[in-house]
C-alpha cells in the first residue's frame, strides 16, 4: 500500500464516517404519535404544581402571541416572533390540539423535547427554545409539566413560518450547533451548598432560564459560558448584567431580588416593565419558597459588593431620600430633565407610583443606553383594571435630538459611569424597534403590590 | 320651598313690555279642568314648588323665548331634550328658543339635578307650562280676533286664524300674560303628532365641545380673572400647625396666600405659576394629623361593627307559603369613587358685597344656602349659576370648589377667582359612594318559586350634600369652623343605602331590613344610583343563584316572580334581541348573564343580557357583547337615551371589574389613575344594543341610573356561568377570578 | 419669551421653559380645547398634535417645542366649517358630558392623518391613553372609523397650513 493510498483510504474512512456520524448525530428518531389523552386522566394535584411550574418556566410569554386588546389571543397557541441575529423565529403552539399542537405528543416526547431540543417527529428545535437550560428539568417536574399543557384548551392554530436567513433554515445545522455548545444532562446539586441555594440553581439554570436572557451569546448565538450572567438582550431591551458586572447603583442583595422577582418593584431598583414583566408577573404566582431559592443563588452571582461600591449604594440611596440636588437647567439635557422629568422623580412620592429617583436606575448607569431610551419613548403603560404605574412616553413630544441630550445629562447628573457613546443611533434604533411601544406578548398581568409605606411628611 | 318671585326677573319682563296680572285657577282654563275650586290638586312635576308659567317660559316682545330649568346639564344632554320638549308644546321649531339652566337668580328651585329627576320633575314642568303658555297664547288671540279658541291653530310660533290672520307670540304676549299658576293638568300635544319629541335631534352643546368653543366652567376666563390653588392636608381633620408662607408669597406672580384656620390656598396671576406655588406652599405646610381610617381589607367586620340603626323597610307574610331549599350568600361594595375626568373648578366673584358662583354643582339653591351661611351673608346675596363641568355622577367635589372659590373671593373683592383642583385633591376629598353590604336568604317551594325572601342591607346614608355650611371642606376647616351635620338617611321610597333594596318582585313572604350606619370613616355621599348598585348587583346576583338552585332559567325564573307588565316586557325584549335561549350554553370560556331592575322601583326599567368571557390561565374576564332594553315611559331624545344607556353598561363594568378606593390607617392612597384604575379601551366590548320600549303620553321616567345595577349583576351571572365559580365581592377583578377558578 | 407656532400662527409666549404646553394653551392663549385632566400624563384630555404626532400636553414643556408645530382642535376645524372628525364625533353625538372628547379627537386625528387606514384594533390600541369616565367608548370608535371615512372623500386638511382660530 503506497503511502497516498494510506492516506486516501483514511481521508475516505473519514469522510464516510464523519457523515456516518453526523447522520448519527443529526438524525433523531420520531417517537410515534399517540391519541390526545382525555384531560380528566391527569391527577389535579399534578396538573397545579405544573402551572407553577408553566409560570416559573414563562412559557405562556413566548408561546402566547397578545394583539392589541388581548383578544383573540388563545394561551399557548405559540405565533409570537422572538427577533434573532439570523432571522424570526415563531414560537410553537404546544396546546393539546392533536393538529396544530402537542396532542399527540407523549410524555416521552414532550420529556425528549426538554432535555435535548428534539420535536416528536424527530426534527431538531431551533436553541430560541431554551432547552440548552430545560435540560436540566427533572423528570418529575417535566412529567408535571405535560400534565398542565396536557390539560389546556386546545386550540388550532398551525405554526407559523420561521423566517430564517439562508444557511440557518437547515435544521440539520442545529445538530452541529449543539454539537458545538449544548451539553445535555441534568443540574448537579453542589453538596457544599445549602439546599435552598441549590433549589435556586436548578430553578435559575433551568425551568426560570435567566440566562437565556442575561448571558451574552456568541456569534453562532450560543450562550458564552465564561460569562454567565454579564448582560445580554431580549427583544430590544438590555437585560442586565446580574452578576459582579451588576451596573446597579445599589448592589443587590437575596432580599431586594426576592422582592423585586415577587412584588414586581423595589424601592431602591425600580419597577420591571419591559419583558421582565411577565417574568415577575409569573413570578407572582408560584411559591414563594422558590423565589427564594433564587433569590438566593443569584445573590452569589451578584457576590458581596466592594466596599466602595457599597458605600456609593448607600449614598444613592441617601440622596434618594432627601431628594432634591440641584437642577441644572443651563444645559438642554438639564433644562429638559427639570422641565419634563423631575415633576415624578424628585416629587418625593415613593416607587411605585412615585417616579424612582434617577440615581437608584441601572438603566442610567448600565454601559448600553437602550433601556433608557426605550422607556423614555414609549413611558410605561398600565396593566388592564390593576393598580400600577403610568409613565407617559416622549416620542411625541421630544425628537432624537433632545432624547440625546436627556440620556446624556441623566447619565453626568446621576451616575459615575463615562459617557456613553452612540445615543442617537441607539434612540433611532428604539424608535424603529417597535417592541418598545408594544406590550410584550403576554403583558404584564399583575401591578406591583401595594406599598406597604406611603410618602411620610 | 317655592321658589322666590324676587324682583329681578320682574325687571326681565317689564323689559318685555309687560304687565304684572294674576289669573286665578279658575280663569281662562275652566274649560279644560273640570276639577272643583276647594281642594286643588297640585301641578305635575315641578311646578308643584314653582307654580308660575313665567318661572318656566319667558317670550319676549320680539318673539324671543326662554326656556328656564331650574336643573343642570351634567352631560346627559337634558338642555337639548328640554328644548325639545319646551319646543313641541309651544309648537315652535327647536331652533327658535333657548335654555337657561340652574341660577339662583333665574330659573326656578328645583334641588339637586340627581336622582333621575330631571326628566320627571323639570321635563314635565317645562311639558305642561309649555302646554299651558300656548292655550294662553291662543286664548289671548281668540280674545283679539274675537273667535272662539277651536278656530284658531298655531304654527311656527304665531297664533293663526281660519283667514290666514295671524299674530306671533312676541305680539301676543304684551301683558303679563304668563305670570299666571299652572293648572294641575294640561292638554298636551298628542304623541302621535309629535315633530321634536321622541326624535333624536343632535345636542346643542355638542358642536361648542368638538371644536374648542368654551364649554366648561374650566374654560371662563372674566377679565381680572385670578388663579387659586388649595393646599388640602394630608388625612381628614387634620390640623395646619404651622405655616411659613414667606417663602411662597415672594414667588413670581404669587398675588396672595389665604389662610382660615386649616384652610390654606395660593392665587396668583398665572396659571402654571399658581401651580408651582402650591407645591412650594404645601411643603412649608406643617400637619397635625389624627384620622383614624378602618381596615381596608376588612370593610365587611367594619360595617356590621359601627353602630346602626335598624328598621324594617318591607315586610310581607304568608304562613301558608314554605320553603324546603334554601341558601343565603352575603355580597360586598368597596367605598368607590365619581372619578370625574375634569377635577372640580368653580370661579367665584365679591362685588358690592354680592358674591357671585360659578360652578358645576348639581344644586345651585342649596349650594348657595351653604355658602351663605359659610360666610355669614344673606342667601340673596349670594348667586350660583351652573356651568358645566366634566360629568359628576353625583356628588363630587364641585360643591367644595364652589366653597373654595367664594372663600377666597370674600379675601380679593373685585377681583374674579378661579379655583381648579389637581387630580390627587379630586382623588382624595371627593366624598366616596358608600362601602355597603347585604345578606341574602330565600328559600324555594315545591314549585320552583320563591317562598321566603330575606335581605338586610348595611351602608352609610348616601347624601351628604350641602345643606348646611358643615358639608363643605372649607367650612369644616376654616377657623370659626362648622360642624359636619349629622348624617340622616334618606327617606323611601327613594332611599338611599336602601335604594332598590326592596324587590320588585313578588315574593309570599319577604322581609327587608336597613341596618343604617351614621358614623363616616371615609367621607362618603351619593354617587351615581346610590344603594341601587350594589342592592341591584346582590337581588340580580342572588336571583341567579336561586335560579340554579330551582334548575330554571334565569330569564324564565325572574318573570316568574314579576307581576309588572311592564318590567316583563323589557326583560323579554333584551332576551330576545340577545338571542337568550333557555338551556343554552355559551362557547368554551365564555358565559352569559342577565339581569334586570326598575330604578327605584318607581322609575326606568332596564333589563340587560350579557356575554362575557373569561380567560382560564389569567382570569382576565372581558365583555363580549351586551344587549339590553330600558322602558323610560314617553322618551324624549331616543339617541339620549341610548347614550346614557350604553355609559351606564361601560360606567357600571368599570365599577364593577377593577373600582376600590384604597386607604391606609391614616389618609387615601389611590390618589390618581395609577391607583385607583378604571377602565380604558383595552376592556370595551365588541358591541353593545340598546332597544328602546316607547310609551307615549307616558309619564316621563328618570334613566340616567337605571342601567349601573343590571350591568353590574349580568356581568357577574356571566362570569358564574363561565367559570361555575360565584363572585359576590365588588370588584370581581381577575385576580379574584383567578383565585376562584384556581380553588 | 419665546416663539410658539400654534395652529399655523406664531405666538410670543412670556412663561418659564417649564411650563407645560397645556397652561400655555389654556392660559396664555386662551384656547380651550385641551383639557386639564390629571396634570399627570395619565388621562389624555390634554392631547394637541406636535409636528404630527399626538402628545400629552400637560407633560410636554415649552422647553421642548422650539421650531415645532403644535395643532389644536381649534387648528382642525370650526362650527361652520368642520374638519372630518369633527363631522364624524358630530354626527355620531359621540360624547355625554364631552370632557374628554377633545384629547380623544387629537388622538385620532394624528393616527388617521399617519395610518388612514387603521383597524378597528389599532384604533383601540392607539387610544389607550385615554380615559373617558361617561362610558362613551363604543360612540368614540364609531366616530373614529366615520372619520376615516370622511377623511377618504375630504380634502387635504387644514391643519398645515394654518386656519381660523
Amino acid at each position: 500500500m503506497t503511502r497516498a493510498g494510506i492516506f486516501r483510504g483514511v481521508i475516505a474512512v473519514l469522510v464516510v464516517g464523519g457523515a456516518a456520524a453526523a447522520f448519527v448525530i443529526a438524525w433523531r428518531p420520531a417517537i410515534a404519535a399517540i391519541e390526545p389523552p382525555a384531560q380528566q386522566s391527569f391527577a389535579p394535584d399534578l396538573v397545579r404544581r405544573g402551572r407553577e411550574l408553566a409560570a416559573m418556566g414563562n412559557c405562556n410569554d413566548c408561546h402566547t402571541v397578545r394583539g392589541a386588546r388581548n383578544h383573540g389571543a388563545k394561551n399557548f397557541a405559540g405565533g409570537r416572533p422572538v427577533r434573532t441575529p439570523f432571522g424570526t423565529v415563531f414560537s410553537t403552539n404546544i396546546t393539546p390540539d392533536a393538529e396544530t399542537g402537542i396532542g399527540r405528543w407523549s410524555e416521552a416526547a414532550f420529556r425528549r423535547a426538554m432535555l435535548v431540543g428534539v420535536d416528536r417527529e424527530g426534527r431538531h428545535l431551533y436553541p430560541t427554545f431554551p432547552y440548552d437550560h430545560f435540560t436540566n428539568v427533572s423528570d418529575d417536574d417535566n412529567r408535571a409539566l405535560y400534565a398542565y399543557l396536557m390539560t389546556r384548551e386546545p386550540v388550532h392554530a398551525p405554526a407559523r413560518e420561521n423566517r430564517l436567513l439562508f444557511p440557518f433554515n437547515l435544521r440539520v445545522l442545529i445538530a452541529g450547533w449543539k454539537l458545538l455548545f449544548f451539553h445535555p444532562g441534568t443540574y448537579r446539586p453542589d453538596p457544599m451548598k445549602s439546599a435552598e441555594w441549590n433549589r435556586g440553581g436548578y430553578l435559575v439554570e433551568g425551568l426560570a432560564h435567566c440566562g437565556a436572557c442575561h448571558t451574552p451569546r456568541n456569534a453562532l448565538g450560543a450562550e458564552r459560558a465564561d460569562a454567565s450572567f454579564s448582560g445580554g438582550d431580549a427583544d430590544n431591551w438590555r437585560a442586565y448584567a446580574i452578576n459582579a458586572q451588576s451596573s446597579a447603583p445599589v448592589p443587590w442583595d437575596a432580599e431586594a431580588i426576592y422582592t423585586y422577582l415577587r412584588d414586581g418593584w423595589h424601592p431602591d431598583h425600580g419597577t420591571a416593565r419591559g419583558p421582565m414583566a411577565e417574568v415577575v408577573s409569573n413570578l407572582s404566582e408560584v411559591p414563594a419558597s422558590d423565589v427564594h431559592a433564587i433569590a438566593t443563588f443569584m445573590a452569589e452571582m451578584f457576590g458581596e459588593p466592594a466596599p466602595e461600591r457599597k458605600r456609593r449604594g448607600e449614598e444613592a440611596i441617601a440622596q434618594a431620600k432627601s431628594g432634591g440636588g440641584e437642577m441644572q437647567m443651563d444645559s438642554e439635557g438639564g433644562a429638559i430633565y427639570a422641565s419634563a422629568c423631575a415633576a415624578c422623580h424628585e416629587a418625593g412620592r415613593p416607587p411605585p407610583y412615585g417616579g424612582i429617583n434617577l440615581g437608584l436606575s441601572t438603566a442610567i448607569s448600565d454601559p448600553d443606553s437602550r433601556n433608557l431610551a426605550n422607556i423614555v419613548l414609549s413611558g410605561v403603560r398600565p396593566v388592564e383594571g390593576e393598580r400600577s404605574p403610568i409613565m407617559p412616553g416622549f416620542a411625541g413630544s421630544m425628537n432624537d435630538a433632545q432624547i440625546a441630550a436627556l440620556l446624556n445629562y441623566l447619565r453626568s447628573r446621576f451616575s459615575s459611569q463615562p459617557a456613553w457613546t452612540g445615543v442617537q443611533k441607539t434612540i433611532k434604533d428604539a424608535r424603529g424597534a417597535e417592541t418598545a411601544f408594544l406590550q410584550t406578548s403576554a403583558g404584564a398581568r399583575n401591578a406591583p403590590a401595594d406599598p406597604a409605606e406611603r410618602a411620610k411628611p | 320651598m317655592s321658589a322666590p318671585v324676587n324682583l329681578d326677573r320682574r325687571q326681565l319682563l317689564a323689559s318685555g313690555g309687560a304687565l304684572i296680572v294674576s289669573f286665578s285657577l279658575h280663569g281662562a282654563f275652566a274649560e279644560d279642568q273640570g276639577a272643583p275650586a276647594t281642594s286643588a290638586p297640585p301641578p305635575p312635576g315641578s311646578l308643584k314648588t314653582s307654580p308660575y308659567l313665567d318661572s318656566w317660559i319667558r317670550i319676549d316682545a320680539d318673539g324671543s323665548i326662554t326656556v328656564f330649568t331650574g336643573k343642570a346639564e351634567l352631560g346627559q344632554g337634558f338642555k337639548t331634550a328640554f328644548q325639545q320638549v319646551a319646543a313641541e308644546e309651544l309648537d315652535v321649531s327647536f331652533a327658535s328658543l333657548k335654555v337657561v339652566t340652574a341660577d339662583t337668580k333665574l330659573t326656578a328651585n328645583e334641588g339637586y339635578t340627581a336622582g333621575s329627576h330631571s326628566m320627571q320633575d323639570s321635563g314635565t314642568a317645562i311639558q305642561n307650562a309649555a302646554a299651558q303658555a300656548r292655550a294662553l297664547l291662543i286664548a289671548e288671540a281668540a280674545k283679539r280676533f274675537d273667535l272662539p279658541v277651536k278656530r284658531l291653530k298655531t304654527e311656527n310660533g304665531a297664533v293663526i286664524g281660519p283667514n290666514g290672520r295671524r299674530l306671533s307670540y312676541g305680539e301676543l304676549v304684551a301683558g303679563d300674560l304668563l305670570h299666571v299658576q299652572a293648572a294641575p293638568t294640561s292638554k298636551l300635544k298628542d304623541p302621535a303628532t309629535f315633530k321634536i319629541m321622541g326624535k333624536s335631534v343632535p345636542r346643542v352643546d355638542i358642536p361648542a365641545k368638538v371644536t374648542g368653543g368654551a364649554a366648561y366652567v374650566q374654560d371662563m376666563r372674566p377679565a381680572g380673572m385670578v388663579h387659586a390653588r388649595v393646599v388640602r392636608p394630608p388625612s381628614y381633620g387634620a390640623e395646619l400647625t404651622e405655616c411659613n408662607t414667606s417663602v411662597v408669597e415672594k414667588m413670581p406672580g404669587v398675588v396672595k396666600v389665604v389662610r382660615d384656620g386649616n384652610f390654606l390656598a395660593v392665587v396668583g396671576a398665572k396659571e402654571f405659576q399658581t401651580v408651582k406655588a402650591m407645591k412650594v406652599l404645601a411643603a412649608a405646610a406643617k400637619w397635625k394629623e389624627t384620622a383614624r381610617l378602618p381596615k381596608q381589607d376588612d370593610l365587611p367586620s367594619v360595617l356590621t361593627s359601627l353602630p346602626s340603626q335598624t328598621s324594617t323597610i318591607f315586610e310581607r307574610n304568608d304562613p301558608t307559603v314554605t320553603g324546603q331549599k334554601a341558601i343565603e350568600a352575603t355580597y360586598t361594595r368597596p367605598y368607590q369613587s365619581h372619578g370625574s375626568i375634569g377635577p372640580s373648578c368653580a370661579v367665584a366673584e365679591l362685588v358690592d358685597g354680592a358674591m357671585t358662583v360659578w360652578t358645576h354643582t348639581q344644586g345651585v339653591y342649596p349650594d348657595r344656602q351653604a355658602i351663605a351661611e359659610m360666610l355669614h351673608m344673606a342667601p340673596e346675596n349670594v348667586r350660583c349659576i351652573h356651568v358645566e363641568g366634566s360629568g359628576c355622577y353625583g356628588h363630587n367635589g364641585a360643591d367644595d370648589a364652589a366653597a373654595d372659590a367664594a372663600l377666597i373671593a370674600r379675601a380679593l373683592p373685585d377681583t374674579p377667582v378661579r379655583v381648579q383642583w389637581m387630580r390627587e385633591q379630586e382623588h382624595s376629598w371627593e366624598p366616596f359612594g358608600p362601602a355597603m353590604m347585604t345578606r341574602l336568604k330565600a328559600s324555594l317551594g315545591g314549585d320552583g318559586k320563591i317562598a321566603d325572601w330575606n335581605f338586610e342591607v348595611w351602608s352609610n346614608t348616601h347624601s351628604m350634600r350641602p345643606g348646611g355650611a358643615g358639608c363643605l371642606l372649607a367650612a369644616q376647616g376654616m377657623e370659626q369652623a362648622f360642624a359636619v351635620p349629622p348624617a340622616k338617611p334618606l327617606p323611601l321610597p327613594e332611599g338611599g343605602g336602601d335604594r332598590n333594596a326592596i324587590p320588585i318582585y313578588t315574593f309570599p313572604n319577604a322581609h327587608v331590613v336597613h341596618h343604617f350606619i351614621p358614623d363616616m370613616p371615609l367621607r362618603i355621599s351619593a354617587m351615581r344610583s346610590l344603594g341601587a348598585y350594589h342592592n341591584v348587583f346582590s337581588i340580580e346576583s342572588f336571583m341567579d343563584e336561586l335560579a340554579t338552585l330551582s334548575g330554571a332559567d334565569p330569564v324564565e325564573f325572574r318573570l316568574r316572580h314579576l307581576d309588572d307588565p311592564r318590567g316583563r316586557e323589557v326583560i323579554e325584549k333584551a332576551a330576545q334581541a340577545f338571542g337568550w335561549r333557555k338551556g343554552q350554553k355559551a362557547p368554551q370560556d365564555r358565559g352569559y348573564g342577565f339581569a334586570f331592575a326598575r330604578y327605584k322601583n318607581l322609575a326606568a326599567y332596564c333589563a340587560i343580557a350579557s356575554e362575557v368571557e373569561v380567560n382560564r390561565e389569567t382570569g382576565r374576564p372581558r365583555l363580549v357583547r351586551a344587549v339590553a332594553a330600558v322602558d323610560s315611559g314617553q322618551v324624549v331624545s331616543p339617541d339620549g337615551l341610548i347614550n346614557q344607556i350604553e355609559g351606564a353598561i361601560m360606567q357600571s363594568m368599570s365599577w364593577t371589574l377593577y373600582e376600590s378606593v384604597t386607604f391606609d390607617e391614616t389618609r387615601i392612597t389611590s390618589i390618581d389613575w395609577q391607583t385607583y384604575p378604571i377602565l380604558r379601551f383595552d376592556a370595551v366590548p365588541d358591541s353593545i344594543e340598546v332597544h328602546i320600549i316607547n310609551r307615549p303620553g307616558k309619564p316621563f321616567l328618570g334613566s340616567g341610573e337605571t342601567g349601573q345595577g343590571p350591568a353590574a349583576a349580568s356581568i357577574a351571572n356571566a362570569i358564574a356561568n363561565a367559570t361555575g365559580k360565584r363572585l359576590r365581592d365588588l370588584p370581581l377583578t381577575r385576580k379574584r377570578i383567578k383565585d376562584a377558578i384556581d380553588a | 419669551m419665546m416663539t410658539l407656532k400654534v395652529n399655523g400662527q406664531d405666538h410670543t409666549i412670556d412663561a418659564e421653559p417649564d411650563t407645560p404646553l397645556l397652561y400655555v394653551l389654556r392660559d396664555d392663549l386662551q384656547l380651550n380645547a385641551a383639557k386639564f385632566g390629571c396634570g399627570l400624563g395619565q388621562c389624555g384630555s390634554c392631547t394637541v398634535i406636535v409636528d404630527g404626532r399626538a402628545v400629552l400636553s400637560c407633560v410636554t414643556p415649552l422647553v421642548l417645542l422650539e421650531g415645532k408645530q403644535v395643532t389644536t382642535l381649534e387648528g382642525l376645524g370650526s362650527v361652520s366649517e368642520p374638519a372630518p372628525i369633527q363631522r364624524a364625533f358630530t354626527e355620531e353625538q359621540a360624547a355625554q358630558c364631552g370632557y374628554c372628547i377633545a384629547g380623544m379627537m387629537m388622538r385620532a386625528q394624528a393616527l388617521l392623518q399617519r395610518n388612514p387606514k387603521a383597524s378597528d384594533e389599532q384604533i383601540r390600541a392607539e387610544l389607550a391613553p385615554h380615559l373617558c369616565r361617561c362610558g362613551t367608548h363604543m360612540r368614540i370608535l364609531r366616530a373614529v372609523r366615520r372619520a376615516a371615512t370622511l377623511m377618504d372623500t375630504a380634502e387635504l386638511l387644514p391643519a398645515e397650513q394654518g386656519s381660523a382660530r
